[in-house]
């Protein structure tokens, strides 16, 4: 498959592999005494294990499984506000296939659809204006979730809709923002990366300059990369390069998508649009400052938030998940309580089991045999 | 508007003339009337010496009804023959169960009964028996089918999952995923318009040449909901080995791999309605293969892994990076992903 294949290609793995082996030994790092690298985005996560890589770098560079997958960090009870919109006879409530099955406190989405509400999956926020334009007599929401990735898409169609003075649209908001979220993480006092893999599709609208920061205040060294296997083995390799040769930056690895000033028109229609938001909730981390968006007081009219008035109760993560220590890289997905016992893909209590794309979910389906090993630890 | 006697309404499931007259006019005509003296409750066979009766059912609410390569017609014959003809059996005759919703149109129906029948004659099947329910507008999707069907299974044979030995190759016999791409597009959510064809087609042709170059075959299964990944893990559990795949030996067509690249799928999970697994003893892949390879159905046919000792009952996917991962169970269906 043409600008696909030509990032898989096992030799040039090979190669990569090679020079990381390499310069993992002339780093002194190993099993007991790793580089310890975050992966920031699901998407990452994903193709990490999809393509088996984590087993292919030395025992020396060490994964951590970032907080990038918007599934998984979305709080409990923003699905019970969700749930509650749908709930109402004139909703349509539209939104992306992987947030149909995040848990609420009381029920998923597929869930709710099953018991009658009408709930449709879409694959663009474009497809629920439709709906709105095709369906006058209903109101249509749209349940906007993700990072910069997605948030331009459903900030063209805020402003579509409000060109063409659609009334019967409305945006349920819950889009965030990376840099707030990696400044939490850097804020731990406890902190225990070495360096980012940085994200690439939200470095594709916002660009790489926002991330300098990591680097000159915090020291750590930024990779920004694509989501081909080749493109997380040159990241590896490229950090390790900056510790090899004492250099600490924010590089570019995916360089044919990302510019270093991202996309201007995507970032002027997310500002006419949104505005931070004081607090927003993450399942797993808590309340971080200024880490989700809002929409602006001119487009109130298109706010399922103000219109419905959702009630948005914070709903406490249960006690036994361990989500936030994952996160931060200071247990295993294995090592957590209720991993692969009370917390599985098909009855998720912890944000991380919820998405294909979340750590703990990943090592559960990829990695059956860290299952096996997390038994033998507890057994010993 | 289309006129009302060109729908199907409550009367035609009420069990007089209505129903009596949809049945002569709109299925027999393209099913063929099995007994000529009248219309009986029940149809009569029996097994030639030396065989067993294999037995299943199975039922279809595919929506859209019309897919590139298919209808629910032609998947609610195909799905019943595979699933006997898997087991080593003849299919013989399949039983047609019609649930329709009122105000489907007639022609519609008619559509998807000659399609039952040309699947029929091309499978070497009969239908003999049958029943319609009619429902309330809104109580089901336009049109549900259910077929049984009857086959005969030689006594000797003796092909099921626990079979599968340390040392087998796995062979499949067409692309992977054909069949759950042409629904992703049909649903035309996508606007993809993808040039492919659902792979919807009888197997027991195919079956009965491979069984014709070797009769120990030890299991067959033909990779419907869930996938090629959802068959041998089953095989893998029910035997107790462990099914080692090769990732750069499993054929997908490339549009399909760009489907699920594009949304996140992953085509080891994706549907097929015309491709079989089959686990044989090593030293007869070949020989099993190039019997595949002659029929129309087995064309593609390729080895794409083997059966090892462990780890025991799981799947490992060798990747064509030389990394390894475990191929599990889904615990639903596949969906999108966000980004």
């Amino acid at each position: 498959m043409k600008y696909i294949q030509e990032f898989r290609d096992p030799e040039k793995a090979k190669f990569l592999l090679q020079g990381i082996e390499h310069l993992t030994q002339q780093l002194n790092a190993t099993a007991e005494k790793p580089i310890r690298l975050m992966e920031v985005c699901g998407g990452h996560t994903h193709t990490i294990f999809k393509f088996g890589l984590e087993e292919l770098l030395p025992r020396g560079i060490d994964l951590i499984h970032g907080p990038g997958c918007p599934v998984c960090v979305l709080p409990m009870n923003r699905v019970d506000d969700c749930v509650s919109i749908a709930e109402r006879e004139d909703v349509i409530l539209t939104t992306f296939g992987d947030a149909m099955r995040v848990p609420g406190s009381h029920k998923s989405l597929l869930q709710a659809k099953a018991a009658g509400q009408d709930i449709r999956m879409v694959y663009s926020p474009m497809d629920a204006l439709q709906l709105a334009r095709i369906n006058p007599e209903r109101n249509v929401v749209f349940f906007g979730l993700g990072f910069e990735t997605t948030m331009p898409g459903t900030a063209f169609t805020v402003l579509q809709a409000k060109a063409e003075q659609i009334p019967n649209f409305f945006l349920f908001c819950n889009h965030i923002t990376i840099i707030p979220t990696l400044r939490a993480i850097l804020a731990d006092s406890d902190l225990r990366l070495d360096g980012f893999i940085g994200p690439g599709h939200v470095s594709m609208i916002i660009g790489t300059e926002g991330y300098d920061f990591i680097a000159s205040k915090h020291r750590k060294p930024f990779v920004v990369a694509g989501f081909e296997p080749l493109d997380i083995l040159q990241s590896v390799w490229m950090l390790l390069k900056q510790f090899e040769e004492q250099r600490c930056e924010v590089e570019n690895q995916y360089r044919r998508v990302v510019p270093t000033q991202g996309n201007l028109a995507a970032q002027e229609a997310m500002d006419q649009v949104f505005q931070l938001r004081e607090q927003f909730e993450w399942r797993g981390l808590g309340s971080i400052p200024e880490s989700g968006v809002e929409m602006r007081q001119e487009f109130a009219d298109f706010d399922a938030e103000k219109v419905f008035a959702v009630r948005n109760v914070p709903v406490v993560d249960p006690a036994e998940c361990q989500c936030g220590e994952v996160l931060k890289g200071r247990l295993k997905p294995w090592q957590c309580q209720v991993f692969g016992k009370s917390c599985t893909p098909d009855n998720p209590i912890g944000a991380l089991m919820v998405s294909s794309e979340g750590a703990c979910a990943a090592y559960y389906n990829y990695g059956s045999r860290w299952r096996e090993q997390a038994k033998a630890e507890t057994t010993l | 508007m289309s006129d009302a006697r060109d729908t199907i309404t409550l009367a035609h499931g009420g069990g007089g003339r209505a129903t009596r007259s949809l049945i002569e006019e709109k299925i027999l005509r393209h099913f063929g009337k099995p007994d000529p003296k009248g219309l009986q409750d029940h149809a009569e066979l029996s097994p030639p010496p030396r065989h067993r009766i294999a037995f299943t059912t199975d039922s279809f609410v595919v929506q859209p009804l019309f897919f590139p390569g298919g209808d629910i017609g032609k998947l609610a014959i195909n799905g019943t023959v595979n699933d006997l003809a898997v087991s080593g059996a003849i299919p013989q005759v399949l039983s047609c169960g019609l649930i329709l919703e009122e105000g489907l149109e007639l022609s519609v129906l008619e559509q998807v009964i000659d399609s039952m029948a040309t699947a029929a004659t091309k499978a070497q099947v009969q239908i003999v028996t049958g029943d319609i329910k009619v429902v309330e507008k809104g109580a089901a999707d336009q049109l549900f089918i259910n077929t049984t069907g009857i086959g005969f299974l030689p006594e000797n044979r003796n092909i099921a999952s626990w079979r599968a030995e340390v040392g087998d190759a796995v062979l499949v016999s067409h692309f992977l995923g054909d069949h759950g791409a042409a629904i992703v597009d049909a649903r035309g959510e996508l606007s993809l318009q993808i040039p492919v064809e659902s792979d919807c087609q009888p197997l027991n042709g195919l079956i009965a040449q491979m069984l014709a170059v070797c009769t120990e075959i030890h299991c067959l299964r033909d990779a419907t909901r869930g996938g090629v990944a959802t068959v041998l893990n089953e095989f893998a559990q029910d035997s107790g080995v462990c099914i080692h795949l090769w990732e750069q030996q499993i054929p997908v067509r490339e549009v399909v791999q760009g489907v699920c690249e594009i949304l996140g799928l992953d085509p080891l999970y994706l549907a097929n309605e015309g491709t079989l697994i089959a686990v044989v003893p090593a030293d007869q892949a070949e020989v099993v293969l190039s019997a595949m390879r002659a029929h129309p159905a087995g064309q593609h046919s390729c080895q794409i892994g083997v059966v090892s000792e462990s780890p025991k009952r799981r799947v490992i996917l060798k990747t064509a990076f030389g990394g390894e991962r475990v191929v599990d169970v889904l615990y639903g269906e596949q969906l999108p992903r966000i980004c």
